[in-house]
């Protein structure tokens, strides 16, 4: 009885998890692989016709790549996305948690909301509506500027300001969903940990120095990581609001694979700008989680 | 008289950040009721002198928006529909049901998490190509119909279910089939919900893969369609305005009738990192 029960859960599973293990198999793991075999082929526009076309060409995808000076370019300015655009959302995620979870704060899930909404909005729609916020002439953003006495900025038109002006957006859209994880993380202090520091007389910065950021250590290397690795992959936004310009200082290497494998179909080449990428993200994750451990020992 | 003070400042820096939050979405829709170049002015305008709907109009009629609104819903309400039976059944098992190979096979699946999707997308377009769905809404939702992600999420919610439960129904003699739709699903409603609402927004809001996967423009969904518009009438701002209103508008109503639901799955993606 029990032993055939047994037989049914085991046979149950396998037939349960089967769907969404063929499904994932077939649609990634198989891609994946597939993409890395691709990777070493001429694989173009010819052999999408005829895939017996394409010939093994070894690392020479590779070479092409790490000599191209618009590879160079595109992660050039795909780090900047990542090392100034990064650590800005984090922050600005981490004030806006502790406004909204400041004891004092009255209807934080109206706050928290609304602090939420960009989120979920669509990225193409915003990116349109922020080109046009950015417009040097009748943008709101520059008219603010000269309102404040700030001389007006070219942000999408000027090479100097056209990352910064990406950053913004990707910032205003993205802070929302690392609050709720800051709230989160916030929410799991234990109060007495604030109230013995009270006692000992400590002051509120020193008490968020010496409780509230170390506690929320955990916290920061999954943010930090996520949106390291969500500032990767920018692509909408570059390709809707500059089409990589100008002068090439928008282009992002994911719009670069795009360009390469969907626009010129040179396949083999965007294979292999897909797994350099994928390799400086794992450099980056191990990084990340090196100085956590560093931090914590 | 320190606490009032301090609570006045606080609600006033909330209040500035909402305003700013809410600023690009609140100019979008007024922008989007102007009548044609009102919102390219210098000084800009912030609320429309006379309310039109023309460019909403002009959406429908002229631009064939409906037909874009439409594959989107198809698109993503497919997509939620499929996502959630595939990986509700897979999150169940890998909590529930034991069977031979479970752990390692979860595993793999968790560590194919850090691979970005960008690595699989060219071989994924080929191999739609060869089974004729490049073109198609089903090529579009095909990578939504099961993730890791989703799995994760039931799994961690099936967790909780009571073995008793499951047994007393195994003692009746219920079938495994059985015991989920009658047993299963129900306890896991609320976490369906959540998953529910997070596919359907991340299916409506893609770009890159139907971008890539769909190249008739009859078949375009709405971001897709709105970057192709926005390249042709960049001088049409409040059309323009109007374009992004109507593509954002279902995704906000359904956060803030869902945002219980939303709000839980971001929480839970970040409990295991």
């Amino acid at each position: 009885m029990k032993g055939s029960s047994e037989r049914r859960q085991h046979l149950a599973g396998w037939l349960f998890v089967s769907p969404a293990l063929v499904l994932i198999a077939v649609y990634f793991f198989v891609p994946v692989i597939a993409g890395l075999l691709l990777s070493f082929t001429d694989f173009d526009i010819y052999a999408i016709g005829r895939p017996d076309s394409a010939r093994l060409v070894g690392l020479g995808n590779y070479a092409q790549v790490l000599s191209d000076p618009v590879f160079w370019k595109a992660l050039g300015n795909t780090f900047v996305f990542v090392v100034a655009g990064g650590p800005l959302s984090v922050i600005v995620s981490l004030v806006a948690a502790l406004l909204v979870s400041s004891k004092l704060t009255r209807f934080p899930g109206l706050w928290r909301s609304i602090y939420f909404m960009p989120v979920v909005t669509t990225l193409v729609a915003v990116a349109i509506v922020w080109r046009y916020l950015l417009h040097p002439q009748y943008g709101l953003i520059d008219w603010a500027l000269t309102r404040m006495g700030l001389p007006a900025i070219d942000w999408l038109g000027d090479p100097h300001w056209a990352i910064p002006a990406i950053i913004l957006l990707t910032v205003w859209k993205n802070f929302g969903y690392n609050m709720l994880i800051f709230i989160a993380g916030l929410q799991s202090i234990p109060e007495e940990l604030y109230e013995a520091a009270e006692l000992d007389g400590a002051g509120g910065w020193s008490r968020f120095v010496e409780i509230t950021l170390p506690s929320l250590a955990p916290t920061f290397l999954f943010v930090g990581v996520m949106t390291m690795l969500g500032q990767f992959q920018v692509f909408a936004e570059p390709y809707v609001m500059t089409q990589g310009g100008p002068l090439k200082a928008t282009t992002t290497v994911v719009m670069l694979m795009y360009e390469q494998g969907f626009r010129w179909w040179r396949m083999g080449l965007a294979a292999a700008l897909a797994f350099v990428l994928f390799v400086i993200m794992l450099i980056g994750t191990t990084i990340q989680m090196w100085l956590q451990r560093e931090r914590r020992s | 008289m320190k606490k009032p003070g301090r609570s006045i400042v606080l609600h006033a820096v909330l209040v500035a950040g909402a305003l700013l939050t809410l600023a690009p979405l609140l100019w979008m829709v007024s922008a989007s009721l102007m009548p044609s170049g009102d919102a390219n002015s210098f000084p800009p305008r912030l609320l429309p002198r006379i309310v039109t709907f023309e460019h909403y109009r002009d959406l429908f009629t002229r631009l064939d928006l409906m037909r874009y609104f439409i594959n989107s819903l198809v698109i993503s309400v497919s997509a939620t529909a499929i996502s959630l039976l595939i990986n509700s059944m897979a999150g169940y098992a890998f909590a529930k049901l034991r069977f031979g190979g479970r752990e390692r096979v979860f595993r793999v699946l968790l560590a194919a998490i850090v691979i970005p999707a960008q690595v699989g997308m060219l071989p994924l377009f080929l191999l739609l190509r060869a089974m004729g769905l490049v073109n198609t809404m089903m090529g579009v939702v095909v990578p939504f119909m099961a993730g890791v992600f989703g799995i994760f999420m039931i799994r961690q919610y099936a967790l909780s279910i009571p073995e008793d439960l499951l047994d007393a129904a195994r003692v009746d003699g219920a079938g495994e089939t059985r015991i989920f739709w009658t047993i299963v699903v129900p306890v896991l409603k609320p976490i369906l919900v959540t998953l529910a609402v997070f596919t359907f927004l991340s299916a409506w809001n893609d770009f890159m893969w139907p971008l890539i996967v769909l190249s008739d423009d009859a078949k375009y969904t709405l971001p897709v369609a709105l970057a192709s518009l926005s390249g042709e009438h960049v001088q049409d701002t409040e059309l323009m305005m109007a374009g992004s209103v109507l593509t954002i508008l279902p995704v906000v109503i359904l956060f803030i009738a869902l945002q219980r639901a939303y709000i839980r799955g971001v929480m839970m993606g970040s409990v295991k990192g």
